[in-house]
């Protein structure tokens, strides 16, 4: 595998034989110098000061250049299992990101009925049937390791398959691609286009394709803020212009990281800016899916006319450049595997049907792992690419996946939907009271997680004798248990005191808070009672 | 360095370093990756341009917006301030006895008075309102009141004071000091009298008597205090000097009496209600009662 500049691979022209310079020798001041790296651990002390002498090649230098300069990719049209699989992604992945706000999900007069709904004001997560408060937010980690996981899954089993189908980068862009090709025609029109000077049909054409881009980028700033309010009132508040500045504010960001990210950067993304690409590489291995070049059956390269001149002495490969042509990040897949090929494997179904076309069999350019290459290679038998999709390490990765998974359903379905904290008043401590008993003072909180008010009793348990209130029920009430409503789908605070008759010790209790319906859901917290009388 | 070079297999040149034969090539940057440094530092100069910026020996430069973190803070604060007039403005017209009643504004209250009781009130009392013991400042969070626990007793106290010097209507009395008056005995039976009277100690026909001669025209026959005169009870729990016979006798000989600075004219009226609602909702407030067409408390001067 050679490392090649990626984003140059297209514009660097095949090397022709007799160009080929053997650097191993260079022979320079009358003496041969090797091309070998020296190592400090053996060099001689004076080849630290000469250390690029031995292998230097003769100086040369390039014109200073502070930047690369982007080739700008016009992928081909192209159709095939795999373009038709990337279509049938992209409608689903962009119907679920469009269409998710707009499900609706009946969850009673108190709470919103948006399926999927992130209330950043009220502090609630809606997800369907769950519903996740802020101290739950270990559930958004355990949905985040599964995101992370599921990628290591995926990774293993079928390479980048993800920046090759599901990546909103690569999603978008396609889109986009298929915007270009909608107004300024196929590859060889838009290069046409674009060479040719700026004129009344070139500036009409150029128009109506920002246009086009402006629309889907405005829809896709749009439809992120949908997720995070109720989608109908938004709509209509956002265009009365009553939306919340943060709203329109989020709204022109996305419609401008869109625009540019997806309208123009494209490629430039994976290759330079993204950093999964990077970690990727670290954990793809040799029996990782992915889409390669079969160099041994198509090298060397020649057309069908010298292969029929000179039988056998050609590869498959007959050099037509579709493989380039077709790929969306303008890369060349006979140079091997590289940072800025995202395995969309639209250059396989470019390449199966120009093999269809001349009558040699399918698969020069194909999805498979480096050990089956090696096999193939060697002319081993090979195995079906689906059967690199089960082995240990995918297992492992999927059992690990589906563990989590399983385990935040489980705290899911048992959770308790009430709650109760307790804060304890330390200044002062306890309140001697005039007829000698002592009183203690609280601050509950009341956890109310169903969308409903409930009926909650807040109980005392242990501490003899003891009696509470409240901040609205008086003293005059007070009691061993007080009843509270607390609203639907809230925390109600509650000033508790309690107070303990005379010669109390310092001790721990409990409170008790029981929902008064069907459930009878309860929780329990310990607490402290303080005394002057201190523990006994 | 002189020693450019072009790694053939990219056309990229080295940058000249070299590391045990691995050597770092001078890749370019793509041309949208140079325009956003330039971008950046434009951005920086119009920054420094605009905002404050370079710190100079007194202060930092103060850019042509004349914008200030400090005057950010002033203008929210004013802003805050404006936001909480309505509130006041409904503190000021409710009469303090209502207050409790409404439960929004009195919630609003209690957390005004807090963070005034914080500012104006703690240094004594305690930022709990616990007071002290060994100082002599009463805890507020109790239900023993020296002059009055409900919420309009509470805010007569704040606004006019305890034994405050030159204030007409503050809360005045004076306990005597019976340096001399009693001969040891005979402060010993008082002083297990006063005890017995939350059975602490055994009394005694002198001490009963001497009590009742003595003491019980303001702390009254069986110690139940008066509030109208600041007495304390004596018959409870609670003792704001101490109630070991050691602490009663020297009370008792040269009494301690608490001084509390009047609050009109130094707090505005909205203030102190929310004091007095605070105070009021530590634990130990009581109901109102309306005992006349006058509800002021009339303070006798006379012991």
């Amino acid at each position: 595998m050679k490392s090649r500049d990626p984003s140059r691979a297209s514009s660097v022209p095949p090397r022709r034989e007799g160009e080929e310079r053997d650097w191993s020798v260079v022979v320079e001041d009358g003496r041969a110098k090797t091309n070998e790296p020296v190592s400090s651990a053996v060099a001689e002390p004076e080849a630290t000061t000469l250390r690029h002498e031995p292998h230097e090649p003769p100086r040369q230098h390039l014109p200073t250049k502070l930047f690369e300069k982007r080739t700008k990719v016009h992928n081909k049209r192209i159709d095939g299992p795999f373009r038709r699989f990337k279509w049938f992604v992209m409608l689903v992945t962009l119907a679920v990101y469009y269409g998710t706000p707009w499900i609706r999900w009946d969850r009673g007069p108190y709470a919103p009925d948006q399926a999927v709904l992130v209330d950043l004001a009220n502090r609630r997560f809606y997800m369907f049937g769950i519903e996740i408060w802020p101290h739950e937010f270990y559930y958004v980690a355990g949905l985040l390791i599964m995101a992370a996981l599921g990628l290591f899954l995926v990774t293993s089993a079928v390479g980048r398959a993800w920046c090759g189908y599901a990546c909103p980068q690569t999603v978008w862009t396609d889109l986009f691609q298929h915007v270009d090709r909608f107004v300024d025609g196929d590859r060889n029109a838009r290069m046409r286009l674009d060479a040719a000077p700026l004129g009344p049909k070139k500036f009409s054409k150029r128009t109506f394709k920002y246009t086009i881009y402006l629309i889907i980028s405005f829809w896709t700033g749009g439809a992120w803020i949908m997720y995070f309010a109720d989608a109908p009132t938004l709509v209509r508040d956002f265009w009365a212009g009553e939306a919340a500045p943060t709203a329109y504010i989020t709204v022109a960001i996305l419609t401008l990281t869109t625009f540019t990210l997806g309208g123009f950067m494209r490629e430039q993304v994976c290759i330079y800016m993204c950093p999964w690409p990077r970690i990727q590489t670290a954990m793809m291995d040799e029996k990782s899916l992915l889409v390669t070049y079969k160099d041994w059956r198509g090298e060397p390269r020649g057309s069908v006319k010298k292969a029929q001149k000179n039988p056998g002495k050609f590869g498959d490969c007959i050099d037509c450049l579709q493989c380039v042509a077709v790929c969306p990040t303008g890369i060349d897949i006979r140079e091997g595997p590289q940072i800025g090929c995202i395995t969309c494997a639209l250059c396989i179904d470019a390449c199966d049907k120009v093999m269809a076309d001349i009558g040699r069999p399918r698969g020069l350019i194909d999805y498979a792992t480096l050990e089956d290459c090696e096999h193939e290679a060697n002319g081993e038998p090979t195995r079906s690419p689906w059967k690199a999709i089960f082995r240990p390490r995918t297992i492992a990765y999927f059992l690990i996946w589906g563990s989590v998974g399983l385990a935040m359903l489980f705290a899911l379905g048992v959770r308790s939907h009430v709650g109760v904290s307790v804060s304890p008043d330390r200044n002062p401590p306890y309140i001697l009271m005039s007829d000698g008993s002592v009183r203690n003072s609280y601050t509950l909180k009341l956890r109310n997680m169903e969308s409903r008010p409930r009926e909650m009793e807040i109980a005392v348990e242990g501490l003899p004798g003891a009696l509470m209130w409240t901040d609205t029920i008086g003293r005059d009430d007070a009691a061993r248990s007080q009843i509270k409503t607390v609203p639907a789908d809230q925390v109600l605070s509650v000033r508790a005191y309690v107070i303990a008759p005379e010669g109390t010790s310092t001790q721990e209790f409990n409170f008790r808070v029981t929902s008064r319906d069907e459930q009878q859901e309860s929780a329990t917290t310990e607490t402290r009672f303080d005394t002057p009388g201190g523990e006994q | 360095m002189a020693n450019k070079r072009i790694d053939e297999p990219t056309g990229t040149e080295f940058v000249g370093h070299e590391w045990d034969g691995i050597e770092e090539l001078d890749t370019p940057m793509p041309r949208w990756w140079l325009w956003s440094l330039y971008a950046t530092i434009v951005w920086g100069v119009i920054y420094v341009i605009l905002y404050p910026a370079w710190p100079l020996v007194n202060k930092a430069t103060e850019g042509v917006l004349g914008w200030s973190s400090r005057g950010e803070l002033a203008e929210e604060m004013s802003v805050v301030d404006q936001a909480r007039a309505t509130v006041r403005e409904e503190l000021a017209r409710i009469p303090i006895e209502r207050l409790p009643e409404n439960s929004e504004l009195f919630g609003q209250a209690v957390a005004g008075g807090r963070s005034a009781f914080q500012v104006h009130c703690s240094q004594c009392h305690g930022s709990g309102a616990a007071g002290s013991q060994t100082l002599g400042y009463p805890n507020l969070n109790d239900d023993d009141w020296l002059w009055g626990g409900d919420i309009k007793a509470i805010e007569y106290t704040l606004v006019n004071g305890i034994r405050a010097p030159g204030v007409d209507d503050t809360r005045m009395s004076v306990m005597p000091p019976f340096e001399g008056a009693f001969d040891s005995d005979q402060l010993t039976a008082v002083t297990n009298h006063v005890l017995s009277l939350s059975g602490k100690a055994t009394s005694t026909a002198s001490g009963a008597q001497l009590y009742q001669d003595n003491c019980s025209v303001c702390h009254g026959p069986s110690g139940e205090g008066n509030r109208e005169l600041g007495a304390p009870r004596l018959n409870d729990a609670i003792w704001l000097y101490g109630s070991s016979p050691e602490q009663l006798r020297t009370q008792i000989l040269n009494p301690k009496m608490g001084r509390m600075p009047h609050w009109s004219g130094r707090l505005d009226p909205v203030t102190i209600k929310m004091l007095s609602a605070y105070v009021w909702s530590l634990g130990g407030g009581e109901e109102f009662v309306e005992v006349a067409e006058d509800p002021a408390v009339e303070v006798d001067e006379e012991p």
